[in-house]
């Protein structure tokens, strides 16, 4: 049980997605404009990479080691991540409107977000069992939630600042982002 | 013709030049630059992949369904990741083993299968190994000098060589997460202010 706690904690802050290992900063920076867009983003991301997670898990375990495939892990991961993509808006467009409504346009944006392919070859690289790569798949979902949630807070209160012209914008996001990540590098000595 | 050859590549030297202009593909421009080499290599392995990509969606433009293009195009770059994945492994296993998990993400990066999408699936094949090229060697060059910064302002080395004396004190802040978000904010601050006057 500590190993669990010890991993989520290592996997949501420590080791954050976005500002530690720096997978998916394009949505990162296009979605925190508003407060809005950045919780839909969040919560797609945590939906899809717990089931990419598990799903990746399965698939390399089970058809690529046990038949030597290895080399093909790149391109079956993307497709089959783009095809568990394509399934869940199909199937949340026919069952649940309502979350389809809030995640709709988001999700076939998750398809080329680095998070979810990154942490799941991520899982395979550190030799994750079913259920700790489940559970890192969730916290590493839940680390890129509360990066992404925390910084359209800021990006939202930055609207109302003046700041020079050249460093308008993007730049400084991007500038906002490394305070953002220099505080959860206090996290570093935790595990 | 050869006037247009010309300006598809140059535009992407300077006029598109990603990530500066063109904010996509940030995922690679901050993880690896912590030297110069790892971001060159980075840039070429995806230069590369972005050429034959390029040039592959190009030559089945008018074969591929418009329905399904998308995932086409996804197959196309993936093949070629995995092309590169496996030359790496065979010539430079070292960058290889540094670059880590970017490699196979080269196949998530939206530059990559924003030109597929954006000018190669409406382009001829010379236009488009023009336009690849030139985006491919602006990115590139955006990580060999991100790279240089970090490498000589927080370890004070360059490609490895040792540049200060011994009273260099190392700035490592440039090296570790934080800084390489500082460090791009404030190389997009500068080409804002060249390229606005």
């Amino acid at each position: 049980m500590g190993d669990y706690i010890v991993l989520i904690i290592s996997c949501i802050f420590v080791n954050n997605i976005l500002l530690a290992q720096f997978l998916g900063n394009c949505p990162f920076f296009g979605t925190s404009k508003k407060m809005e867009t950045a919780v839909g983003m969040a919560m797609a991301v945590i939906f899809v990479l717990v089931m990419a997670g598990a799903i990746t898990w399965i698939t390399e375990t089970f058809i690529l080691q046990k038949f030597g495939l290895e080399f093909l892990r790149t391109i079956v991961f993307i497709l089959v991540i783009a095809a568990l993509v394509q399934f869940v808006e199909m199937f949340l467009k026919k069952s649940i409107p309502a979350l389809y409504a809030g995640l709709g346009i988001f999700l076939p944006l998750i398809t080329t977000n680095c998070a979810v392919m990154g942490a799941c070859l991520i899982n395979i690289k550190e030799e994750y069992t079913f259920v700790q790569a489940l559970v890192a798949s969730f916290s590493y979902a839940a680390g890129f939630g509360l990066a992404l949630i925390l910084f359209a807070g800021l990006r939202e209160r930055i609207l109302l600042a003046r700041v020079p012209k050249p460093l308008q914008d993007t730049s400084i996001a991007l500038i906002t982002a490394g305070i953002v990540s220099l505080s959860f590098f206090a996290f570093k000595g935790m595990v | 013709m050869a006037k247009s050859i010309v300006q598809e590549f140059t535009k992407g030297l300077w006029n598109e030049i990603p990530p500066f202009r063109l904010v996509l593909g940030l995922c690679p421009v901050l993880g690896v630059t912590t030297t110069m080499e790892n971001g060159l290599g980075m840039g070429m392995a995806t230069t590369f992949v972005l050429c034959c990509s390029n040039i592959l969606v190009s030559a089945l433009r008018s074969v591929i369904p418009a329905k399904v293009r998308i995932a086409c195009f996804i197959i196309i770059i993936a093949t070629f990741v995995t092309v590169v994945e496996l030359l790496m492994q065979a010539f430079a296993y070292k960058l290889f083993l540094k670059l880590g998990v970017f490699i196979p993400l080269i196949v998530v990066n939206c530059i990559v299968l924003g030109r597929a999408e954006a000018f190669a699936s409406k382009n001829n094949m010379i236009l488009s190994l023009a336009d690849g090229l030139g985006i491919g060697i602006g990115f590139t060059l955006s990580l060999g000098i991100v790279g240089a910064v970090r490498e000589i302002l927080g370890t004070g080395t360059f490609f490895g060589n040792t540049l200060f004396g011994a009273s260099f004190h190392p700035f490592a802040f440039m090296v570790q997460a934080p800084g390489a978000f500082v460090c791009l904010g404030l190389l997009l601050c500068f080409m804002n202010m060249v390229g606005n006057k």
